[in-house]
């Protein structure tokens, strides 16, 4: 008998009765999505613009990053300042990023995270190989809690689907909190309403 | 029998030693359990989470079968490739074969506590596979070729200056420097150098839904996906208990995972793989060892729940005073005393007793595991296997006898009383471990009951 | 309302004092309070060290000696405890649950059953109180901080009936004080240091005495106490309820 087949007949054997599934139902009370977003996402290390403009955006990033960093964008709306992102066949080849820009489909006000899928990433490696990166999110896409995420991502399918919530982070050394563990140094977030 | 010297309670007497070190251990631990109170408490419906987190597992137990069943079909759909590994050999044999495949010779890792319960690194690194932790905490104690004290924080046990030692001799930082800041960077520096030439890359599991065939796995640091994407093969490691139903159900867990372990809302990055990209290979390994017999126990199949957020190891005051250590096991802390106890009861036979059955684990597990009724059951156990040494079982029983028989019990209590009042030199020797830090109780020239009878004439 | 009065072992040997009070203070009630002489112990020290198998007879003594009352008061949470959980024997299980059932700890007893309103109680010191854990996390006789509960306090809401009484705040409010039965023998540096801490905890916070449900608790921190010549006393909670000169 293959190992498949016994585990899985030991199991049958020694599985218990079955209990039923539970409801799912948790009320939230109602907050403020866009402040309550911010405030989280702020407190684990990213960092939150209200913007009602690509063209703020453009400045913002301009000015907050070094004319010298090699960004890499995949946003159609930004491809005239930061050019279009061309799929390299190597995920090695992205090594040298300083600034990967990239959109999110939604932000989760009670963690401050943003959903995004292999498709917003250009390529899967991008948004942790960069040494920044910056999302952009529509204002409207601010649920209260993860149990509205799942009912949004539905049924669909993805490669690769995150949730990715601040910059890449340590507090292994003595419970000192570092931020850019072996990801991104920081996280820009631009909110946009329009 | 646990070899002499090696029991919780000696290596425990060891930590603590250092009475300082001891305070330093206890503090930063309870730091996270306040933290993790904190994100709880902005939760109003937390104990729901818990309750549906509990209700949703063990559902997951009573219809594993299909579930894993309905898991491997959904995978295989997505083009992850299933393994499926009766014990922990044959996982680290499946693993190892797959590497052999592609002739490399270099692997990276990030956290998976069955591969620590496998003995994946040193299976391999006897095969000629070198095997690099990503997660820093881990490749600190694997630098100093040890392992992990703690589920989610693997080398708190370590104090900064003697990281900035450990880095200074393997990593060439500076001697002296011990910035958390600093030498986190170092580590990024050198791990990067293995992230880029590692062609595969081993991953743990937090969930897999069998409804949609994606598996799901949180970390902070981001190790797990930097060395995911960048590598060929991407080979996850899970144990069978680690299925959730649907992908709904994640939302109960997510909620409840970082906030439990860290006190964060959620880990940096949740990562769900649900394909291979174009040109990767994804491999799965199943693990059973040990899993599908527990399923059988009714005191202990629960175990099964776990999610591994250590907030029991936090909550602790044992595990906080004696260190990870202590528990001479993969996974410590009061989940690793009731865990290991299934795997080897010989071998752990001390674990159940390094505890106080205060209760605190069993009230902030996300999931509802009755950990501190585990311990109790399996110090039934232990004795009943007769893994218990003689002392203790004589001076049991001899008190089982004399407190089930009243005129004995008042005989002995008065002759008791008298020997502590008048003979102190017999009971305040180091004989006595009660007298080595503690005075002893007063002895009354009465008991209750004596006074009783005369003072109520019955 | 026939009440059985059951004193722990270490109570009737190490501490009459506490079973004095405790009756005292019941009959203080107006309530008809017996103490049955043959009882021994719960057999709580046999089974938390695996011997459960051991405490046959102690638990058959136990219904022999309880079964007749309406409700069954220990001064101990942890006690009361162990019978409600564990307290079995195969031909007798209809009585077994009944005295289940029907035995209370002292705070309990007085908050729930009697719904105790007011106290003729004076104790013009500096209290902390140490929530001993089988009393809060298995009777629930307060809220604990694991949870995210209301939260509320039987043994606190007694001792606010209790004049010039003030209770210290601790930094760590529920944490275990390490005596745990055979623990504090078997692992007895653990053991210590918890108790040593906890010791600390009520001193930072200038406590005259320490009190709690449990003697067994208090017991530890005494040795913990008398060790460092320290002048705080340990004191039963119903000492203190029962302190009315």
């Amino acid at each position: 008998m293959s190992s498949r087949e016994a585990i899985l007949s030991a199991v049958k054997k020694n599985q218990p009765v079955e209990s039923e599934l539970p409801e799912l139902n948790f009320p939230f009370t109602s907050v403020n999505l866009k402040d309550t977003f911010i405030r989280t996402l702020t407190a684990i290390g990213g960092r939150v613009m209200d913007v009602t403009s690509w063209n703020e955006i453009v400045d913002n990033i301009k000015a907050t990053y070094s004319t010298t960093s090699q960004v890499v964008n995949t946003i159609q709306e930004l491809s005239a300042d930061f050019g279009s992102f061309q799929r390299p066949s190597n995920p090695h080849d992205l090594k040298e990023v300083t600034v990967a820009i990239m959109k999110g489909d939604f932000g989760v006000a009670e963690n401050g995270a943003i959903w995004l899928t292999d498709e917003a990433m250009g390529n899967q490696v991008l948004p942790y190989i960069c040494e920044h990166l910056v999302l952009v999110i529509n204002a409207e896409n601010i649920i209260p809690t993860l149990h509205e995420a799942y009912e949004r991502i539905g049924n669909s399918t993805y490669t690769l689907g995150t949730f990715l919530a601040g910059p890449s982070k340590t507090a292994d050394i003595e419970q000192s909190l570092v931020l850019g563990a072996h990801g991104p140094k920081s996280l820009l977030v631009f909110m946009i309403t329009s | 029998m646990i070899k002499t010297g090696n029991t919780h309670s000696e290596l425990a007497d060891k930590f603590n030693r250092d009475k300082k070190r001891v305070e330093w251990h206890d503090e930063t631990l309870w730091f996270v359990r306040v933290k993790r109170d904190k994100a709880a408490l902005q939760i109003p419906v937390w104990e729901q989470l818990r309750e549906a987190a509990s209700q949703i597992k063990n559902n997951v137990l009573g219809n594993l079968h299909n579930y894993l069943v309905q898991f491997e079909k959904n995978a295989q759909a997505n083009g992850i490739r299933i393994h499926w590994a009766a014990d922990a050999k044959e996982h680290n044999e499946i693993v190892h074969a797959i590497i052999k495949k592609h002739a490399i010779n270099h692997i990276i890792k990030s956290k998976s506590m069955l591969t620590e319960e496998c003995g994946l690194n040193e299976y391999l690194e006897n095969q000629g596979i070198e095997v690099i932790d990503t997660d820093l905490g881990e490749r600190i104690v694997q630098l100093a070729h040890e392992s992990p004290s703690h589920i989610v924080l693997p080398c708190i046990h370590w104090k900064k200056e003697e990281i900035g030692q450990l880095f200074h001799q393997h990593l060439g930082t500076p001697h002296g420097n011990a910035d958390p800041q600093f030498l986190t960077a170092a580590a990024r520096t050198h791990l990067r150098e293995h992230f880029l030439k590692g062609r595969v890359a081993i991953t743990g599991v937090n969930f897999a839904v069998a409804e949609t065939g994606e598996f799901v796995v949180c970390t902070n640091e981001g190790n797990a996906d930097l060395g995911v994407q960048l590598a060929d093969v991407h080979i996850a490691c899970m144990g069978i208990e680690k299925i959730i139903p649907q992908r709904k159900h994640l939302g109960v867990f997510l909620r409840l995972l970082a906030r439990s372990a860290t006190g964060q809302p959620i880990t940096t990055y949740s990562s769900h793989f649900q394909k291979p990209r174009a040109g990767q290979e994804m491999h799965m390994v199943l693990v059973d060892n040990g899993r599908s017999k527990r399923l059988a126990s009714d005191d202990f199949r629960n175990a099964l729940k776990c999610i591994r957020c250590g907030a029991c190891f936090n909550t602790c005051p044992v595990y906080r005073r004696s260190g990870g250590h202590s528990y001479h096991t993969a996974i410590a802390g009061p989940i690793g005393s009731i865990l290991a106890p299934g795997f080897d009861l010989k071998k752990n036979s001390d674990l159940p007793f390094a505890s106080t059955l205060c209760g605190s684990c069993t009230n902030v597990c996300p999931v509802k595991i009755d950990i501190h009724q585990q311990l109790f059951k399996w110090r039934q156990a232990v004795v009943k296997e007769g893994h218990v040494d003689l002392s203790k079982k004589v001076v049991l029983k001899f008190t089982g006898f004399v407190l089930s028989h009243p005129l004995i019990y008042k005989l002995s209590g008065t002759l008791g009383r008298w020997v502590l009042r008048n003979l102190p030199v017999i009971t305040n020797t180091r004989l006595n471990t009660w007298y080595k830090q503690r005075e002893m109780p007063p002895a009354p020239k009465q008991s209750f009951n004596s006074w009783y009878k005369q003072n109520k004439r019955v | 309302m026939n009440i059985g009065l059951f004193i722990p072992c270490y109570i009737d040997q190490l501490y009459p004092q506490v079973g004095i009070a405790t009756l005292e203070l019941l009959e203080k009630q107006g309530l008809n309070v017996t103490y049955p002489a043959n009882q021994t112990c719960c057999g709580q020290p046999m089974a938390n060290s695996g011997f459960e198998h051991y405490t046959h007879t102690s638990n058959k003594n136990f219904i022999r000696t309880f079964a007749d009352f309406d409700y069954i008061v220990c001064p101990s949470g942890s006690c009361t405890l162990h019978v409600k959980e564990h307290l079995y024997v195969a031909n007798r299980k209809a009585q077994a649950t009944q005295i289940r059932n029907k035995i209370y700890e002292l705070t309990e007893f007085l908050t729930d059953v009697i719904n105790l309103k007011a106290l003729n109680a004076s104790f013009p010191y500096k209290v902390g109180l140490h929530q001993s854990c089988h009393g809060l996390r298995g009777l629930h006789l307060a809220q604990m901080s694991e949870l995210v509960a209301a939260p509320f306090s039987k043994p606190e809401h007694l001792l606010s009936m209790v004049k010039g009484i003030e209770l210290i705040s601790l930094d760590r409010h529920d944490e275990c004080c390490g005596f745990g039965g055979t623990f504090s023998i078997f692992e007895e540096a653990v053991s210590v240091k918890m108790g040593q801490d906890r010791v600390a905890d009520h001193l930072n916070h200038q406590a005259e005495y320490i009190t709690g449900v449990d003697m067994s608790c208090l017991m530890h921190l005494q040795g913990i106490l008398n060790r460092q010549k320290s002048p705080v006393k340990v004191i039963h909670i119903a000492e203190i309820l029962n302190a009315d000169k």
